[in-house]
C-alpha cells in the first residue's frame, strides 16, 4: 500500500526536484513506453497545405505506405508550424473513406453510377474528344476570320492545382484549338 | 483573414504586438474584428465611396507623401485637354457610347498621345476578352516621356483631376452612402495618414471576395491611388495583399487555365488584332514604352517553342497560327450559358465545383444537363458530379434522369501528398511539394490524365492529313516518366520536375537551365513555358524546394522556396529608397544604391537593374529597358510610374467613381448613373436580376434587404474538401443564416429556428442564427438590414444544405469578368422554402411582383450628359 502511496504522482512532484510537474514527476512506465506516431513514421514528405492561399508548410509522415499524420512544418517562415483546422484536417482530407478510388460512369439516360476501368475510360474520353473536336472544328468564324478552334469543348479548373499541372492542360488544350477554359481565378 | 485565412493572420498579430494599429472594415463582425483595436461595419458594395473619402481626406488635406509622389507616381503627368471627367457628366467620363455601352478612350490619354486611346469598338473588344488581367503584369503600355508639371498646378495634371473627381467624397457623403458614422471613418483616416510616410507604412489587405464585385477592380484600383498618394507601395509593411483562396490560384493565373490568357500574362492571340507573330508582339510591346515588355518577342518566341519544339521556325512564325484565336468573350458564365443553349459538347471538371461555387448554380446544372459529355475529375463525388440523380432540379423535376443525356466520367484525383509539383502561394512564392507516397486505386494526377489523353489524341491522330490536327502531332509532348508504382509501363506518371524545367526555360542547344528572363532569345534558341517564372530552375536546381528554416535566415527569409520573379519578395521594392537611392528612413530600409560598390543591395533581390544608379536618365529618344530612368521603380509601367489616373486598359474609367451595386435598394447619391454602365450583362429569361433604383419603388421593396456570403473557417470554399471529411463536418455541420435581432423581430425569425431568403433566382434556406455580429446601418436617412451566409453547402457529403450561390444571377465587372456574387438584394422570410415544383412557383411568384425580368435600363445618367459625353468621342473621330 504504501510503496502506491509513494508512486502516486503528486507526491513526486511535492517532494522531488520536478516541483512544477512538467518532467520527471509526471512520467510513468507507461510513458516510457509509447512514442509519438510520427517517431516511427517510415518516411516524412514535406508538402504544403492544399486549402487557401498562404501556403503554410506540411510534414507529411508515412508508415507502411499509409499517411498516419499530417503537421504543421516549424521550419517555414510562412506558417512556423502552424495549421488552421483545414490544415489540421488533411490527414482526413486524404484518409476519408469518402474518397472516390474507382472510376464511376453514367451513360446518357442511365439512373446509376456503373463501374468502369481507368483504361477504358481514358480512351472512351479520347474518342469523345476526337470526335466533339471534328463535328465542332471551325477554321474560320462567321466573318471569315481565321480561328481554328473548337467552341464545343470547355474546361473549368486549376487554382487547386500544380503549376506543372496546368501547363500541361493549357499546353494540350491549345493544340487542341479550344479556348474555353477557365478557373477559379475568374470566379 | 482570421476567418479565411487563420494561420496568415499571425502575422498581423506579430504586428499589432509591435504597436500596430489594426483596423477591420467589413459588413459583419468576425474574428478579424475581434482582434482588431476598431471594427467599422459598412454597408457592402460601397467601398469605393469609403475609400475614396480617404482619398478626399489626404488630397484635401495635403497629407500625400510629397517627395515620394512626385518621384514616383505619375501625380505630375498632363492629361489631354479633351478629357471630361465623370462630376461632368453624371458619373460618366468624356467618350461613352449608350448603344455599346463601352467608351472610346483616346479622351483619357497623356497630353500629345490621345492616339494611343482606344476608340469604342476597341474597348467593346477589350471587355469581351477580359484583357486588363493583362495588366496583372503588363502595367499600361503607354508612351515612356509624356508631358508633366512638377509644381502639381497644371489643371490637367492627374493630382488636380484626382482632386476634383473626389471632392465630392466627404465624410459626410461616406456616412450617407455606406452607412458608417463620421467619428468611425475620421478615425481610419486619421490612422491610415499617421501611419504613412518616412518612418511607418500601412498595408491594405483583402480577401478576393473584393474582387467579386461589377466594379471588383475599381475597389481595387482605390486603394492603390491611396497607398500611392501616401507612399506605402514597394515599402515594407506596406503595400496591397490580395489574401487569395485556393492553394495554387495564384499560379493558375501566371501558367493560366484561363481563356484569354498564356503563360506569363501574354494575351491569347484575337482574331482581328493578332493575325501574325509580329503584330501579336507589338500589341504587348507598345513601341516606344519603357519597361521589360520590350522583350516580349523572346518571351513569346520562347513559349511557342516549349509548345511546338523542332517544328516552330522562324520560317513558319514559331507556329504562331497553331494558337486557336479568339473573337469575343470566351469566358465561364459565357461557356455555361452556351451549353444551355446547345453549343457547348464536352466539360471538363478539374477540382472545381461549379454546381456550388459559380454564381447562379441553376444555370450551371442546367448547362451540365445539356452536354453531350461531362470528365469530372475530383477527390470526391461532387455536386458537379452527380446533378443528374440528385440536385435541386432533379427535385423541381427540371432535371429527369431518364431524359437526361450527359455522359458522366468521374475519374478520382490523386491528393496533395500523392504526386509532386509546386503551388504558387499568395505572394507569388512557389513551393515545391514531395510526394508521400502513391495514390490509391484508380487514383492520378491532372499531370498524368492529361498527358495520357494527350498521347492517346496524338495516337489516334497519327497518320491524319487534316491541317487542323498538325498543333497536336507537332506537340512537345515527350516528357521523361517515374516508372514506379501502379501508373507504370505504358501509363506512368510523367515528371513534373521535367515539366517545371520546361516552364523555367533552356537553351535548345545545350539543355542548360535558363537563370533569367534576360537570357530568353527571340531567335528560337531558346525554350522557355512561362517567362515570368524563369530562374526558379536556375542553375538546374529546383529552387521551389529549398527548405531552409525560417530560423537560420533572415526575416526576408530568401532562401525559403522561390518567388517570381527572380526571387524577389516585395515587387517594385525600388520605391523603399528615395530617389537618390537611400532608405526613406532607417526604420524602414529595405533595398537601397551602394555608392561604393555602384550596385543596389539589401535585405531583397532588388527590383530593379542591379548598376543602373538612380542618377541615370534616359538618352534622347531611348525605348524599353533603356528608358527606365534611376527615378522609375514601376518598372513594367510604359512611363516607369505608378498609376494614381490609368491611361490605358481599363474599361470602366481612367479613375473609380461609386457605383451602386447592380442590385442595390439604394439610388446612387452621387451621380445619376446608378450602376457601372459598362457592366457585362446577359439579359435572358433564366437570368432575371431583382429591380433596383431608378425602378419603381414597389418592385425595389419585392427584395428589401442586402445579402453577403463569406466562408468559414472551418469549410472551404464549394465544399469538395471540406464536407466529405469527418472533423470539418462536425465543427460546421449546417447551412446558416445569420440576420441582426433588429431584423429578426422585423420578419418574426427565431434563433435556431428556419428561415429561407429569396432573390429572383432561387431561394434557400437554413438555420437562423441571431446575432449582433450583424448591425442594421443608416443609409440615406433609413435603416438597411445586411443578411450573411455562408456558401459552403450543397446535396453532397457528410453535412448537406442548400447552396448559397443559388441566389445569385450573372453580372460581371467589365474588366476582367468575374461576377458580382458579394452583394445582392434579397427577401427574408421565416420557416422553410417550398420544395420540389412548388419551389419554382414560389420564385417565379416575386420575379413577377418585382418585374425582374422587365430589362430595367442599364444607362441611367442625364440624357443631356450622355449626349456630351459621346460628343468628346465624336470630336476626337474628326480630328
Amino acid at each position: 500500500m504504501a510503496r502506491e502511496w509513494l508512486g502516486w504522482p503528486v507526491l513526486r512532484q511535492l517532494t522531488g526536484r520536478d516541483f512544477l510537474g512538467r518532467g520527471p514527476a509526471v512520467r510513468s512506465a507507461n510513458t516510457d513506453e509509447i512514442s509519438a506516431r510520427t517517431e516511427t513514421a517510415d518516411r516524412v514528405a514535406r508538402s504544403v497545405c492544399p486549402y487557401c492561399a498562404v501556403g503554410c508548410g506540411q510534414k507529411v509522415y508515412v508508415k507502411g505506405e499509409q499517411v498516419i499524420q499530417i503537421e504543421g512544418d516549424p521550419d517555414s517562415p510562412i506558417s512556423r508550424g502552424r495549421l488552421c483546422p483545414k490544415g489540421s484536417a488533411s490527414k482526413n482530407l486524404v484518409t476519408s473513406p469518402l474518397r472516390q478510388t474507382k472510376v464511376r460512369y453514367r451513360r446518357a439516360y442511365g439512373t446509376e453510377w456503373e463501374d468502369l476501368d481507368l483504361e477504358t475510360a481514358m480512351n472512351m474520353i479520347a474518342d469523345r474528344v476526337v470526335s466533339t473536336r471534328a463535328e465542332t472544328w471551325q477554321d474560320v468564324d462567321e466573318h471569315g476570320r481565321r480561328v481554328r478552334r473548337t467552341l464545343g469543348i470547355a474546361g473549368l479548373g486549376g487554382a487547386t492545382l500544380d503549376n506543372e499541372e496546368n501547363f500541361l492542360i493549357k499546353k494540350l488544350f491549345t493544340a487542341m484549338g479550344a479556348v474555353q477554359i477557365e478557373n477559379q481565378a475568374r470566379i | 483573414m482570421a476567418e479565411a485565412h487563420p494561420v496568415g493572420f499571425q502575422w498581423v498579430m506579430e504586428a499589432k504586438k509591435r504597436g500596430a494599429k489594426v483596423i477591420h472594415v467589413d459588413p459583419r463582425f468576425t474574428r478579424t474584428s475581434a482582434m482588431a483595436h476598431t471594427h467599422v461595419p459598412i454597408r457592402v458594395g460601397t467601398d469605393i465611396a469609403f475609400l475614396g473619402g480617404i482619398v478626399n481626406y489626404v488630397l484635401s488635406g495635403e497629407l500625400d507623401f510629397r517627395e515620394y509622389l512626385l518621384a514616383y507616381t505619375n501625380a505630375a503627368t498632363i492629361v489631354s485637354e479633351d478629357y471630361v471627367d465623370a462630376e461632368e457628366f453624371d458619373g460618366l467620363f468624356s467618350g461613352f457610347d449608350p448603344d455599346t455601352r463601352t467608351y472610346d478612350t483616346r479622351s483619357w490619354q497623356y497630353a500629345q498621345q490621345e492616339h494611343t486611346g482606344n476608340s469604342e469598338a476597341g474597348t467593346h473588344q477589350q471587355r469581351e476578352t477580359a484583357s486588363s488581367m493583362q495588366h496583372e503584369t503588363h502595367g499600361a503600355q503607354m508612351p515612356g516621356f509624356p508631358p508633366r508639371d512638377e509644381t502639381l498646378q497644371h489643371p490637367n495634371c492627374v493630382y488636380q483631376i484626382l482632386k476634383r473627381h473626389f471632392a465630392r467624397y466627404t465624410p459626410e457623403m461616406v456616412e450617407r452612402i455606406c452607412g458608417v458614422s463620421q467619428e468611425a471613418f475620421l478615425e481610419v483616416c486619421h490612422a491610415w495618414t499617421e501611419n504613412s510616410g518616412r518612418d511607418r507604412t500601412t498595408a491594405l489587405v483583402y480577401s478576393v471576395g473584393w474582387t467579386q464585385h461589377s466594379v471588383g477592380v475599381q475597389y481595387i484600383r482605390t486603394g492603390a491611388i491611396l497607398q500611392l498618394l501616401l507612399g506605402n507601395m514597394g515599402r515594407p509593411g506596406g503595400g496591397i495583399m490580395a489574401l487569395r483562396g485556393h492553394a495554387s490560384i495564384q499560379g493558375s493565373t501566371d501558367i493560366p487555365t484561363l481563356y484569354n490568357l498564356l503563360p506569363g500574362y501574354l494575351p491569347m492571340p484575337h482574331a482581328t488584332d493578332h493575325p501574325d507573330l509580329q503584330s501579336w508582339v507589338d500589341k504587348v510591346r507598345q513601341p516606344g514604352a519603357k519597361g521589360f515588355w520590350s522583350n516580349a518577342d523572346a518571351f513569346a518566341i520562347s513559349l511557342l517553342k516549349s509548345y511546338w519544339g523542332d517544328a516552330a521556325t522562324a520560317e513558319n512564325d514559331y507556329c504562331f497560327d497553331y494558337i486557336p484565336k479568339l473573337t469575343g468573350d470566351h469566358g465561364t458564365y459565357r461557356t455555361v450559358l452556351d451549353m444551355i443553349d446547345g453549343k457547348v459538347k464536352g466539360y471538363f471538371l478539374l477540382g472545381q465545383n461549379p454546381a456550388v461555387g459559380s454564381a447562379h448554380g441553376r444555370a450551371q446544372r442546367l448547362g451540365m444537363a445539356n452536354l453531350d459529355w461531362l470528365v469530372v475529375r475530383d477527390l470526391f463525388e461532387i455536386e458537379s458530379a452527380s446533378f443528374w440523380k440528385n440536385s435541386p432540379e432533379v427535385e423541381t423535376g427540371e432535371i429527369v434522369p431518364e431524359e437526361c443525356a450527359t455522359e458522366v466520367f468521374l475519374l478520382p484525383a490523386a491528393s496533395h501528398v500523392e504526386k509532386e509539383g509546386t503551388f504558387t502561394q499568395t505572394q507569388r512564392m512557389l513551393q515545391w511539394r514531395e510526394k508521400a507516397l502513391d495514390p490509391r486505386g484508380d487514383c492520378r494526377s491532372e499531370l498524368w490524365f492529361f498527358y495520357h489523353l494527350g498521347r492517346l489524341l496524338r495516337e489516334r491522330l497519327a497518320g491524319s492529313t487534316e491541317e487542323r490536327d498538325r498543333p497536336l502531332l507537332d506537340l512537345a509532348w515527350d516528357y521523361p516518366v517515374h516508372d514506379s508504382g501502379p501508373a507504370s509501363g505504358e501509363w506512368a506518371e510523367p515528371s513534373a520536375e521535367a515539366v517545371l524545367m520546361e516552364i523555367n526555360g533552356y537553351e535548345v542547344a545545350t539543355r542548360r537551365p535558363l537563370s533569367s528572363f534576360n537570357e530568353m532569345k527571340a531567335d528560337g534558341s531558346t525554350v522557355g513555358g512561362c517567362w515570368i517564372y524563369t530562374g526558379v530552375f536556375a542553375d538546374g536546381v529546383n529552387q521551389a524546394a529549398r527548405r531552409k528554416p525560417g530560423s537560420e535566415q533572415s526575416w526576408v527569409a530568401p532562401e525559403w522556396g522561390w518567388a517570381w520573379p527572380a526571387n524577389r519578395r516585395i515587387l517594385y521594392n525600388r520605391a523603399s529608397a528615395d530617389p537618390d537611392g537611400k532608405p526613406w528612413s532607417e526604420r524602414k530600409a529595405y533595398v537601397w544604391w551602394d555608392e561604393e560598390a555602384g550596385q543596389w543591395t539589401g535585405h531583397d533581390v532588388p527590383d530593379f537593374e542591379k548598376t543602373k544608379p538612380p542618377s541615370y536618365r534616359a538618352p534622347e529618344g531611348a525605348e524599353g529597358v533603356k528608358a527606365i530612368e534611376g527615378v522609375d521603380p514601376f518598372i513594367m509601367q510604359g512611363d516607369g510610374k505608378g498609376a494614381l489616373y490609368v491611361p490605358q486598359g481599363l474599361i470602366d474609367g481612367p479613375l473609380p467613381t461609386h457605383y451602386e451595386p447592380v442590385e442595390s435598394p439604394f439610388r446612387n447619391a452621387l451621380y445619376g448613373q446608378q450602376a457601372n454602365p459598362t457592366r457585362k450583362q446577359y439579359s435572358r429569361d433564366d437570368n432575371p436580376l431583382n429591380p433596383s433604383p431608378p425602378s419603381s419603388e414597389e418592385a425595389v421593396a419585392v427584395f428589401p434587404y442586402i445579402f453577403t456570403t463569406s466562408r468559414l473557417t472551418e469549410h472551404h470554399t464549394a465544399g469538395g474538401m471540406s464536407r466529405y471529411l469527418q472533423y470539418l463536418s462536425e465543427l460546421q455541420p449546417e447551412m446558416f443564416v445569420e440576420v441582426s435581432p433588429e431584423l429578426a423581430a422585423e420578419r418574426g425569425l427565431v434563433n435556431g429556428g428556419w428561415c429561407h431568403v429569396v432573390t429572383a433566382r432561387s431561394a434557400v434556406e437554413g438555420r437562423v442564427l441571431v446575432t449582433d455580429r450583424l448591425r442594421p446601418l443608416r443609409v440615406e436617412g433609413r435603416v438597411v438590414h445586411q443578411v450573411w451566409l455562408p456558401y459552403h453547402w450543397g446535396t453532397g457529403g457528410m453535412v448537406t444544405g442548400d447552396s448559397t450561390n443559388d441566389l445569385f444571377g450573372i453580372t460581371l465587372d467589365p474588366n476582367v469578368l468575374i461576377q458580382e456574387s458579394k452583394v445582392g438584394t434579397c427577401d427574408v422570410r421565416p420557416g422553410r422554402r417550398p420544395t420540389g415544383p412548388a419551389l419554382r412557383e414560389y420564385v417565379e411568384g416575386y420575379v413577377e411582383r418585382a418585374q425582374a425580368n422587365d430589362g430595367a435600363p442599364v444607362v441611367t445618367a442625364d440624357a443631356d450628359a450622355v449626349r456630351a459625353s459621346q460628343a468628346v468621342a465624336d470630336r476626337g473621330e474628326q480630328a
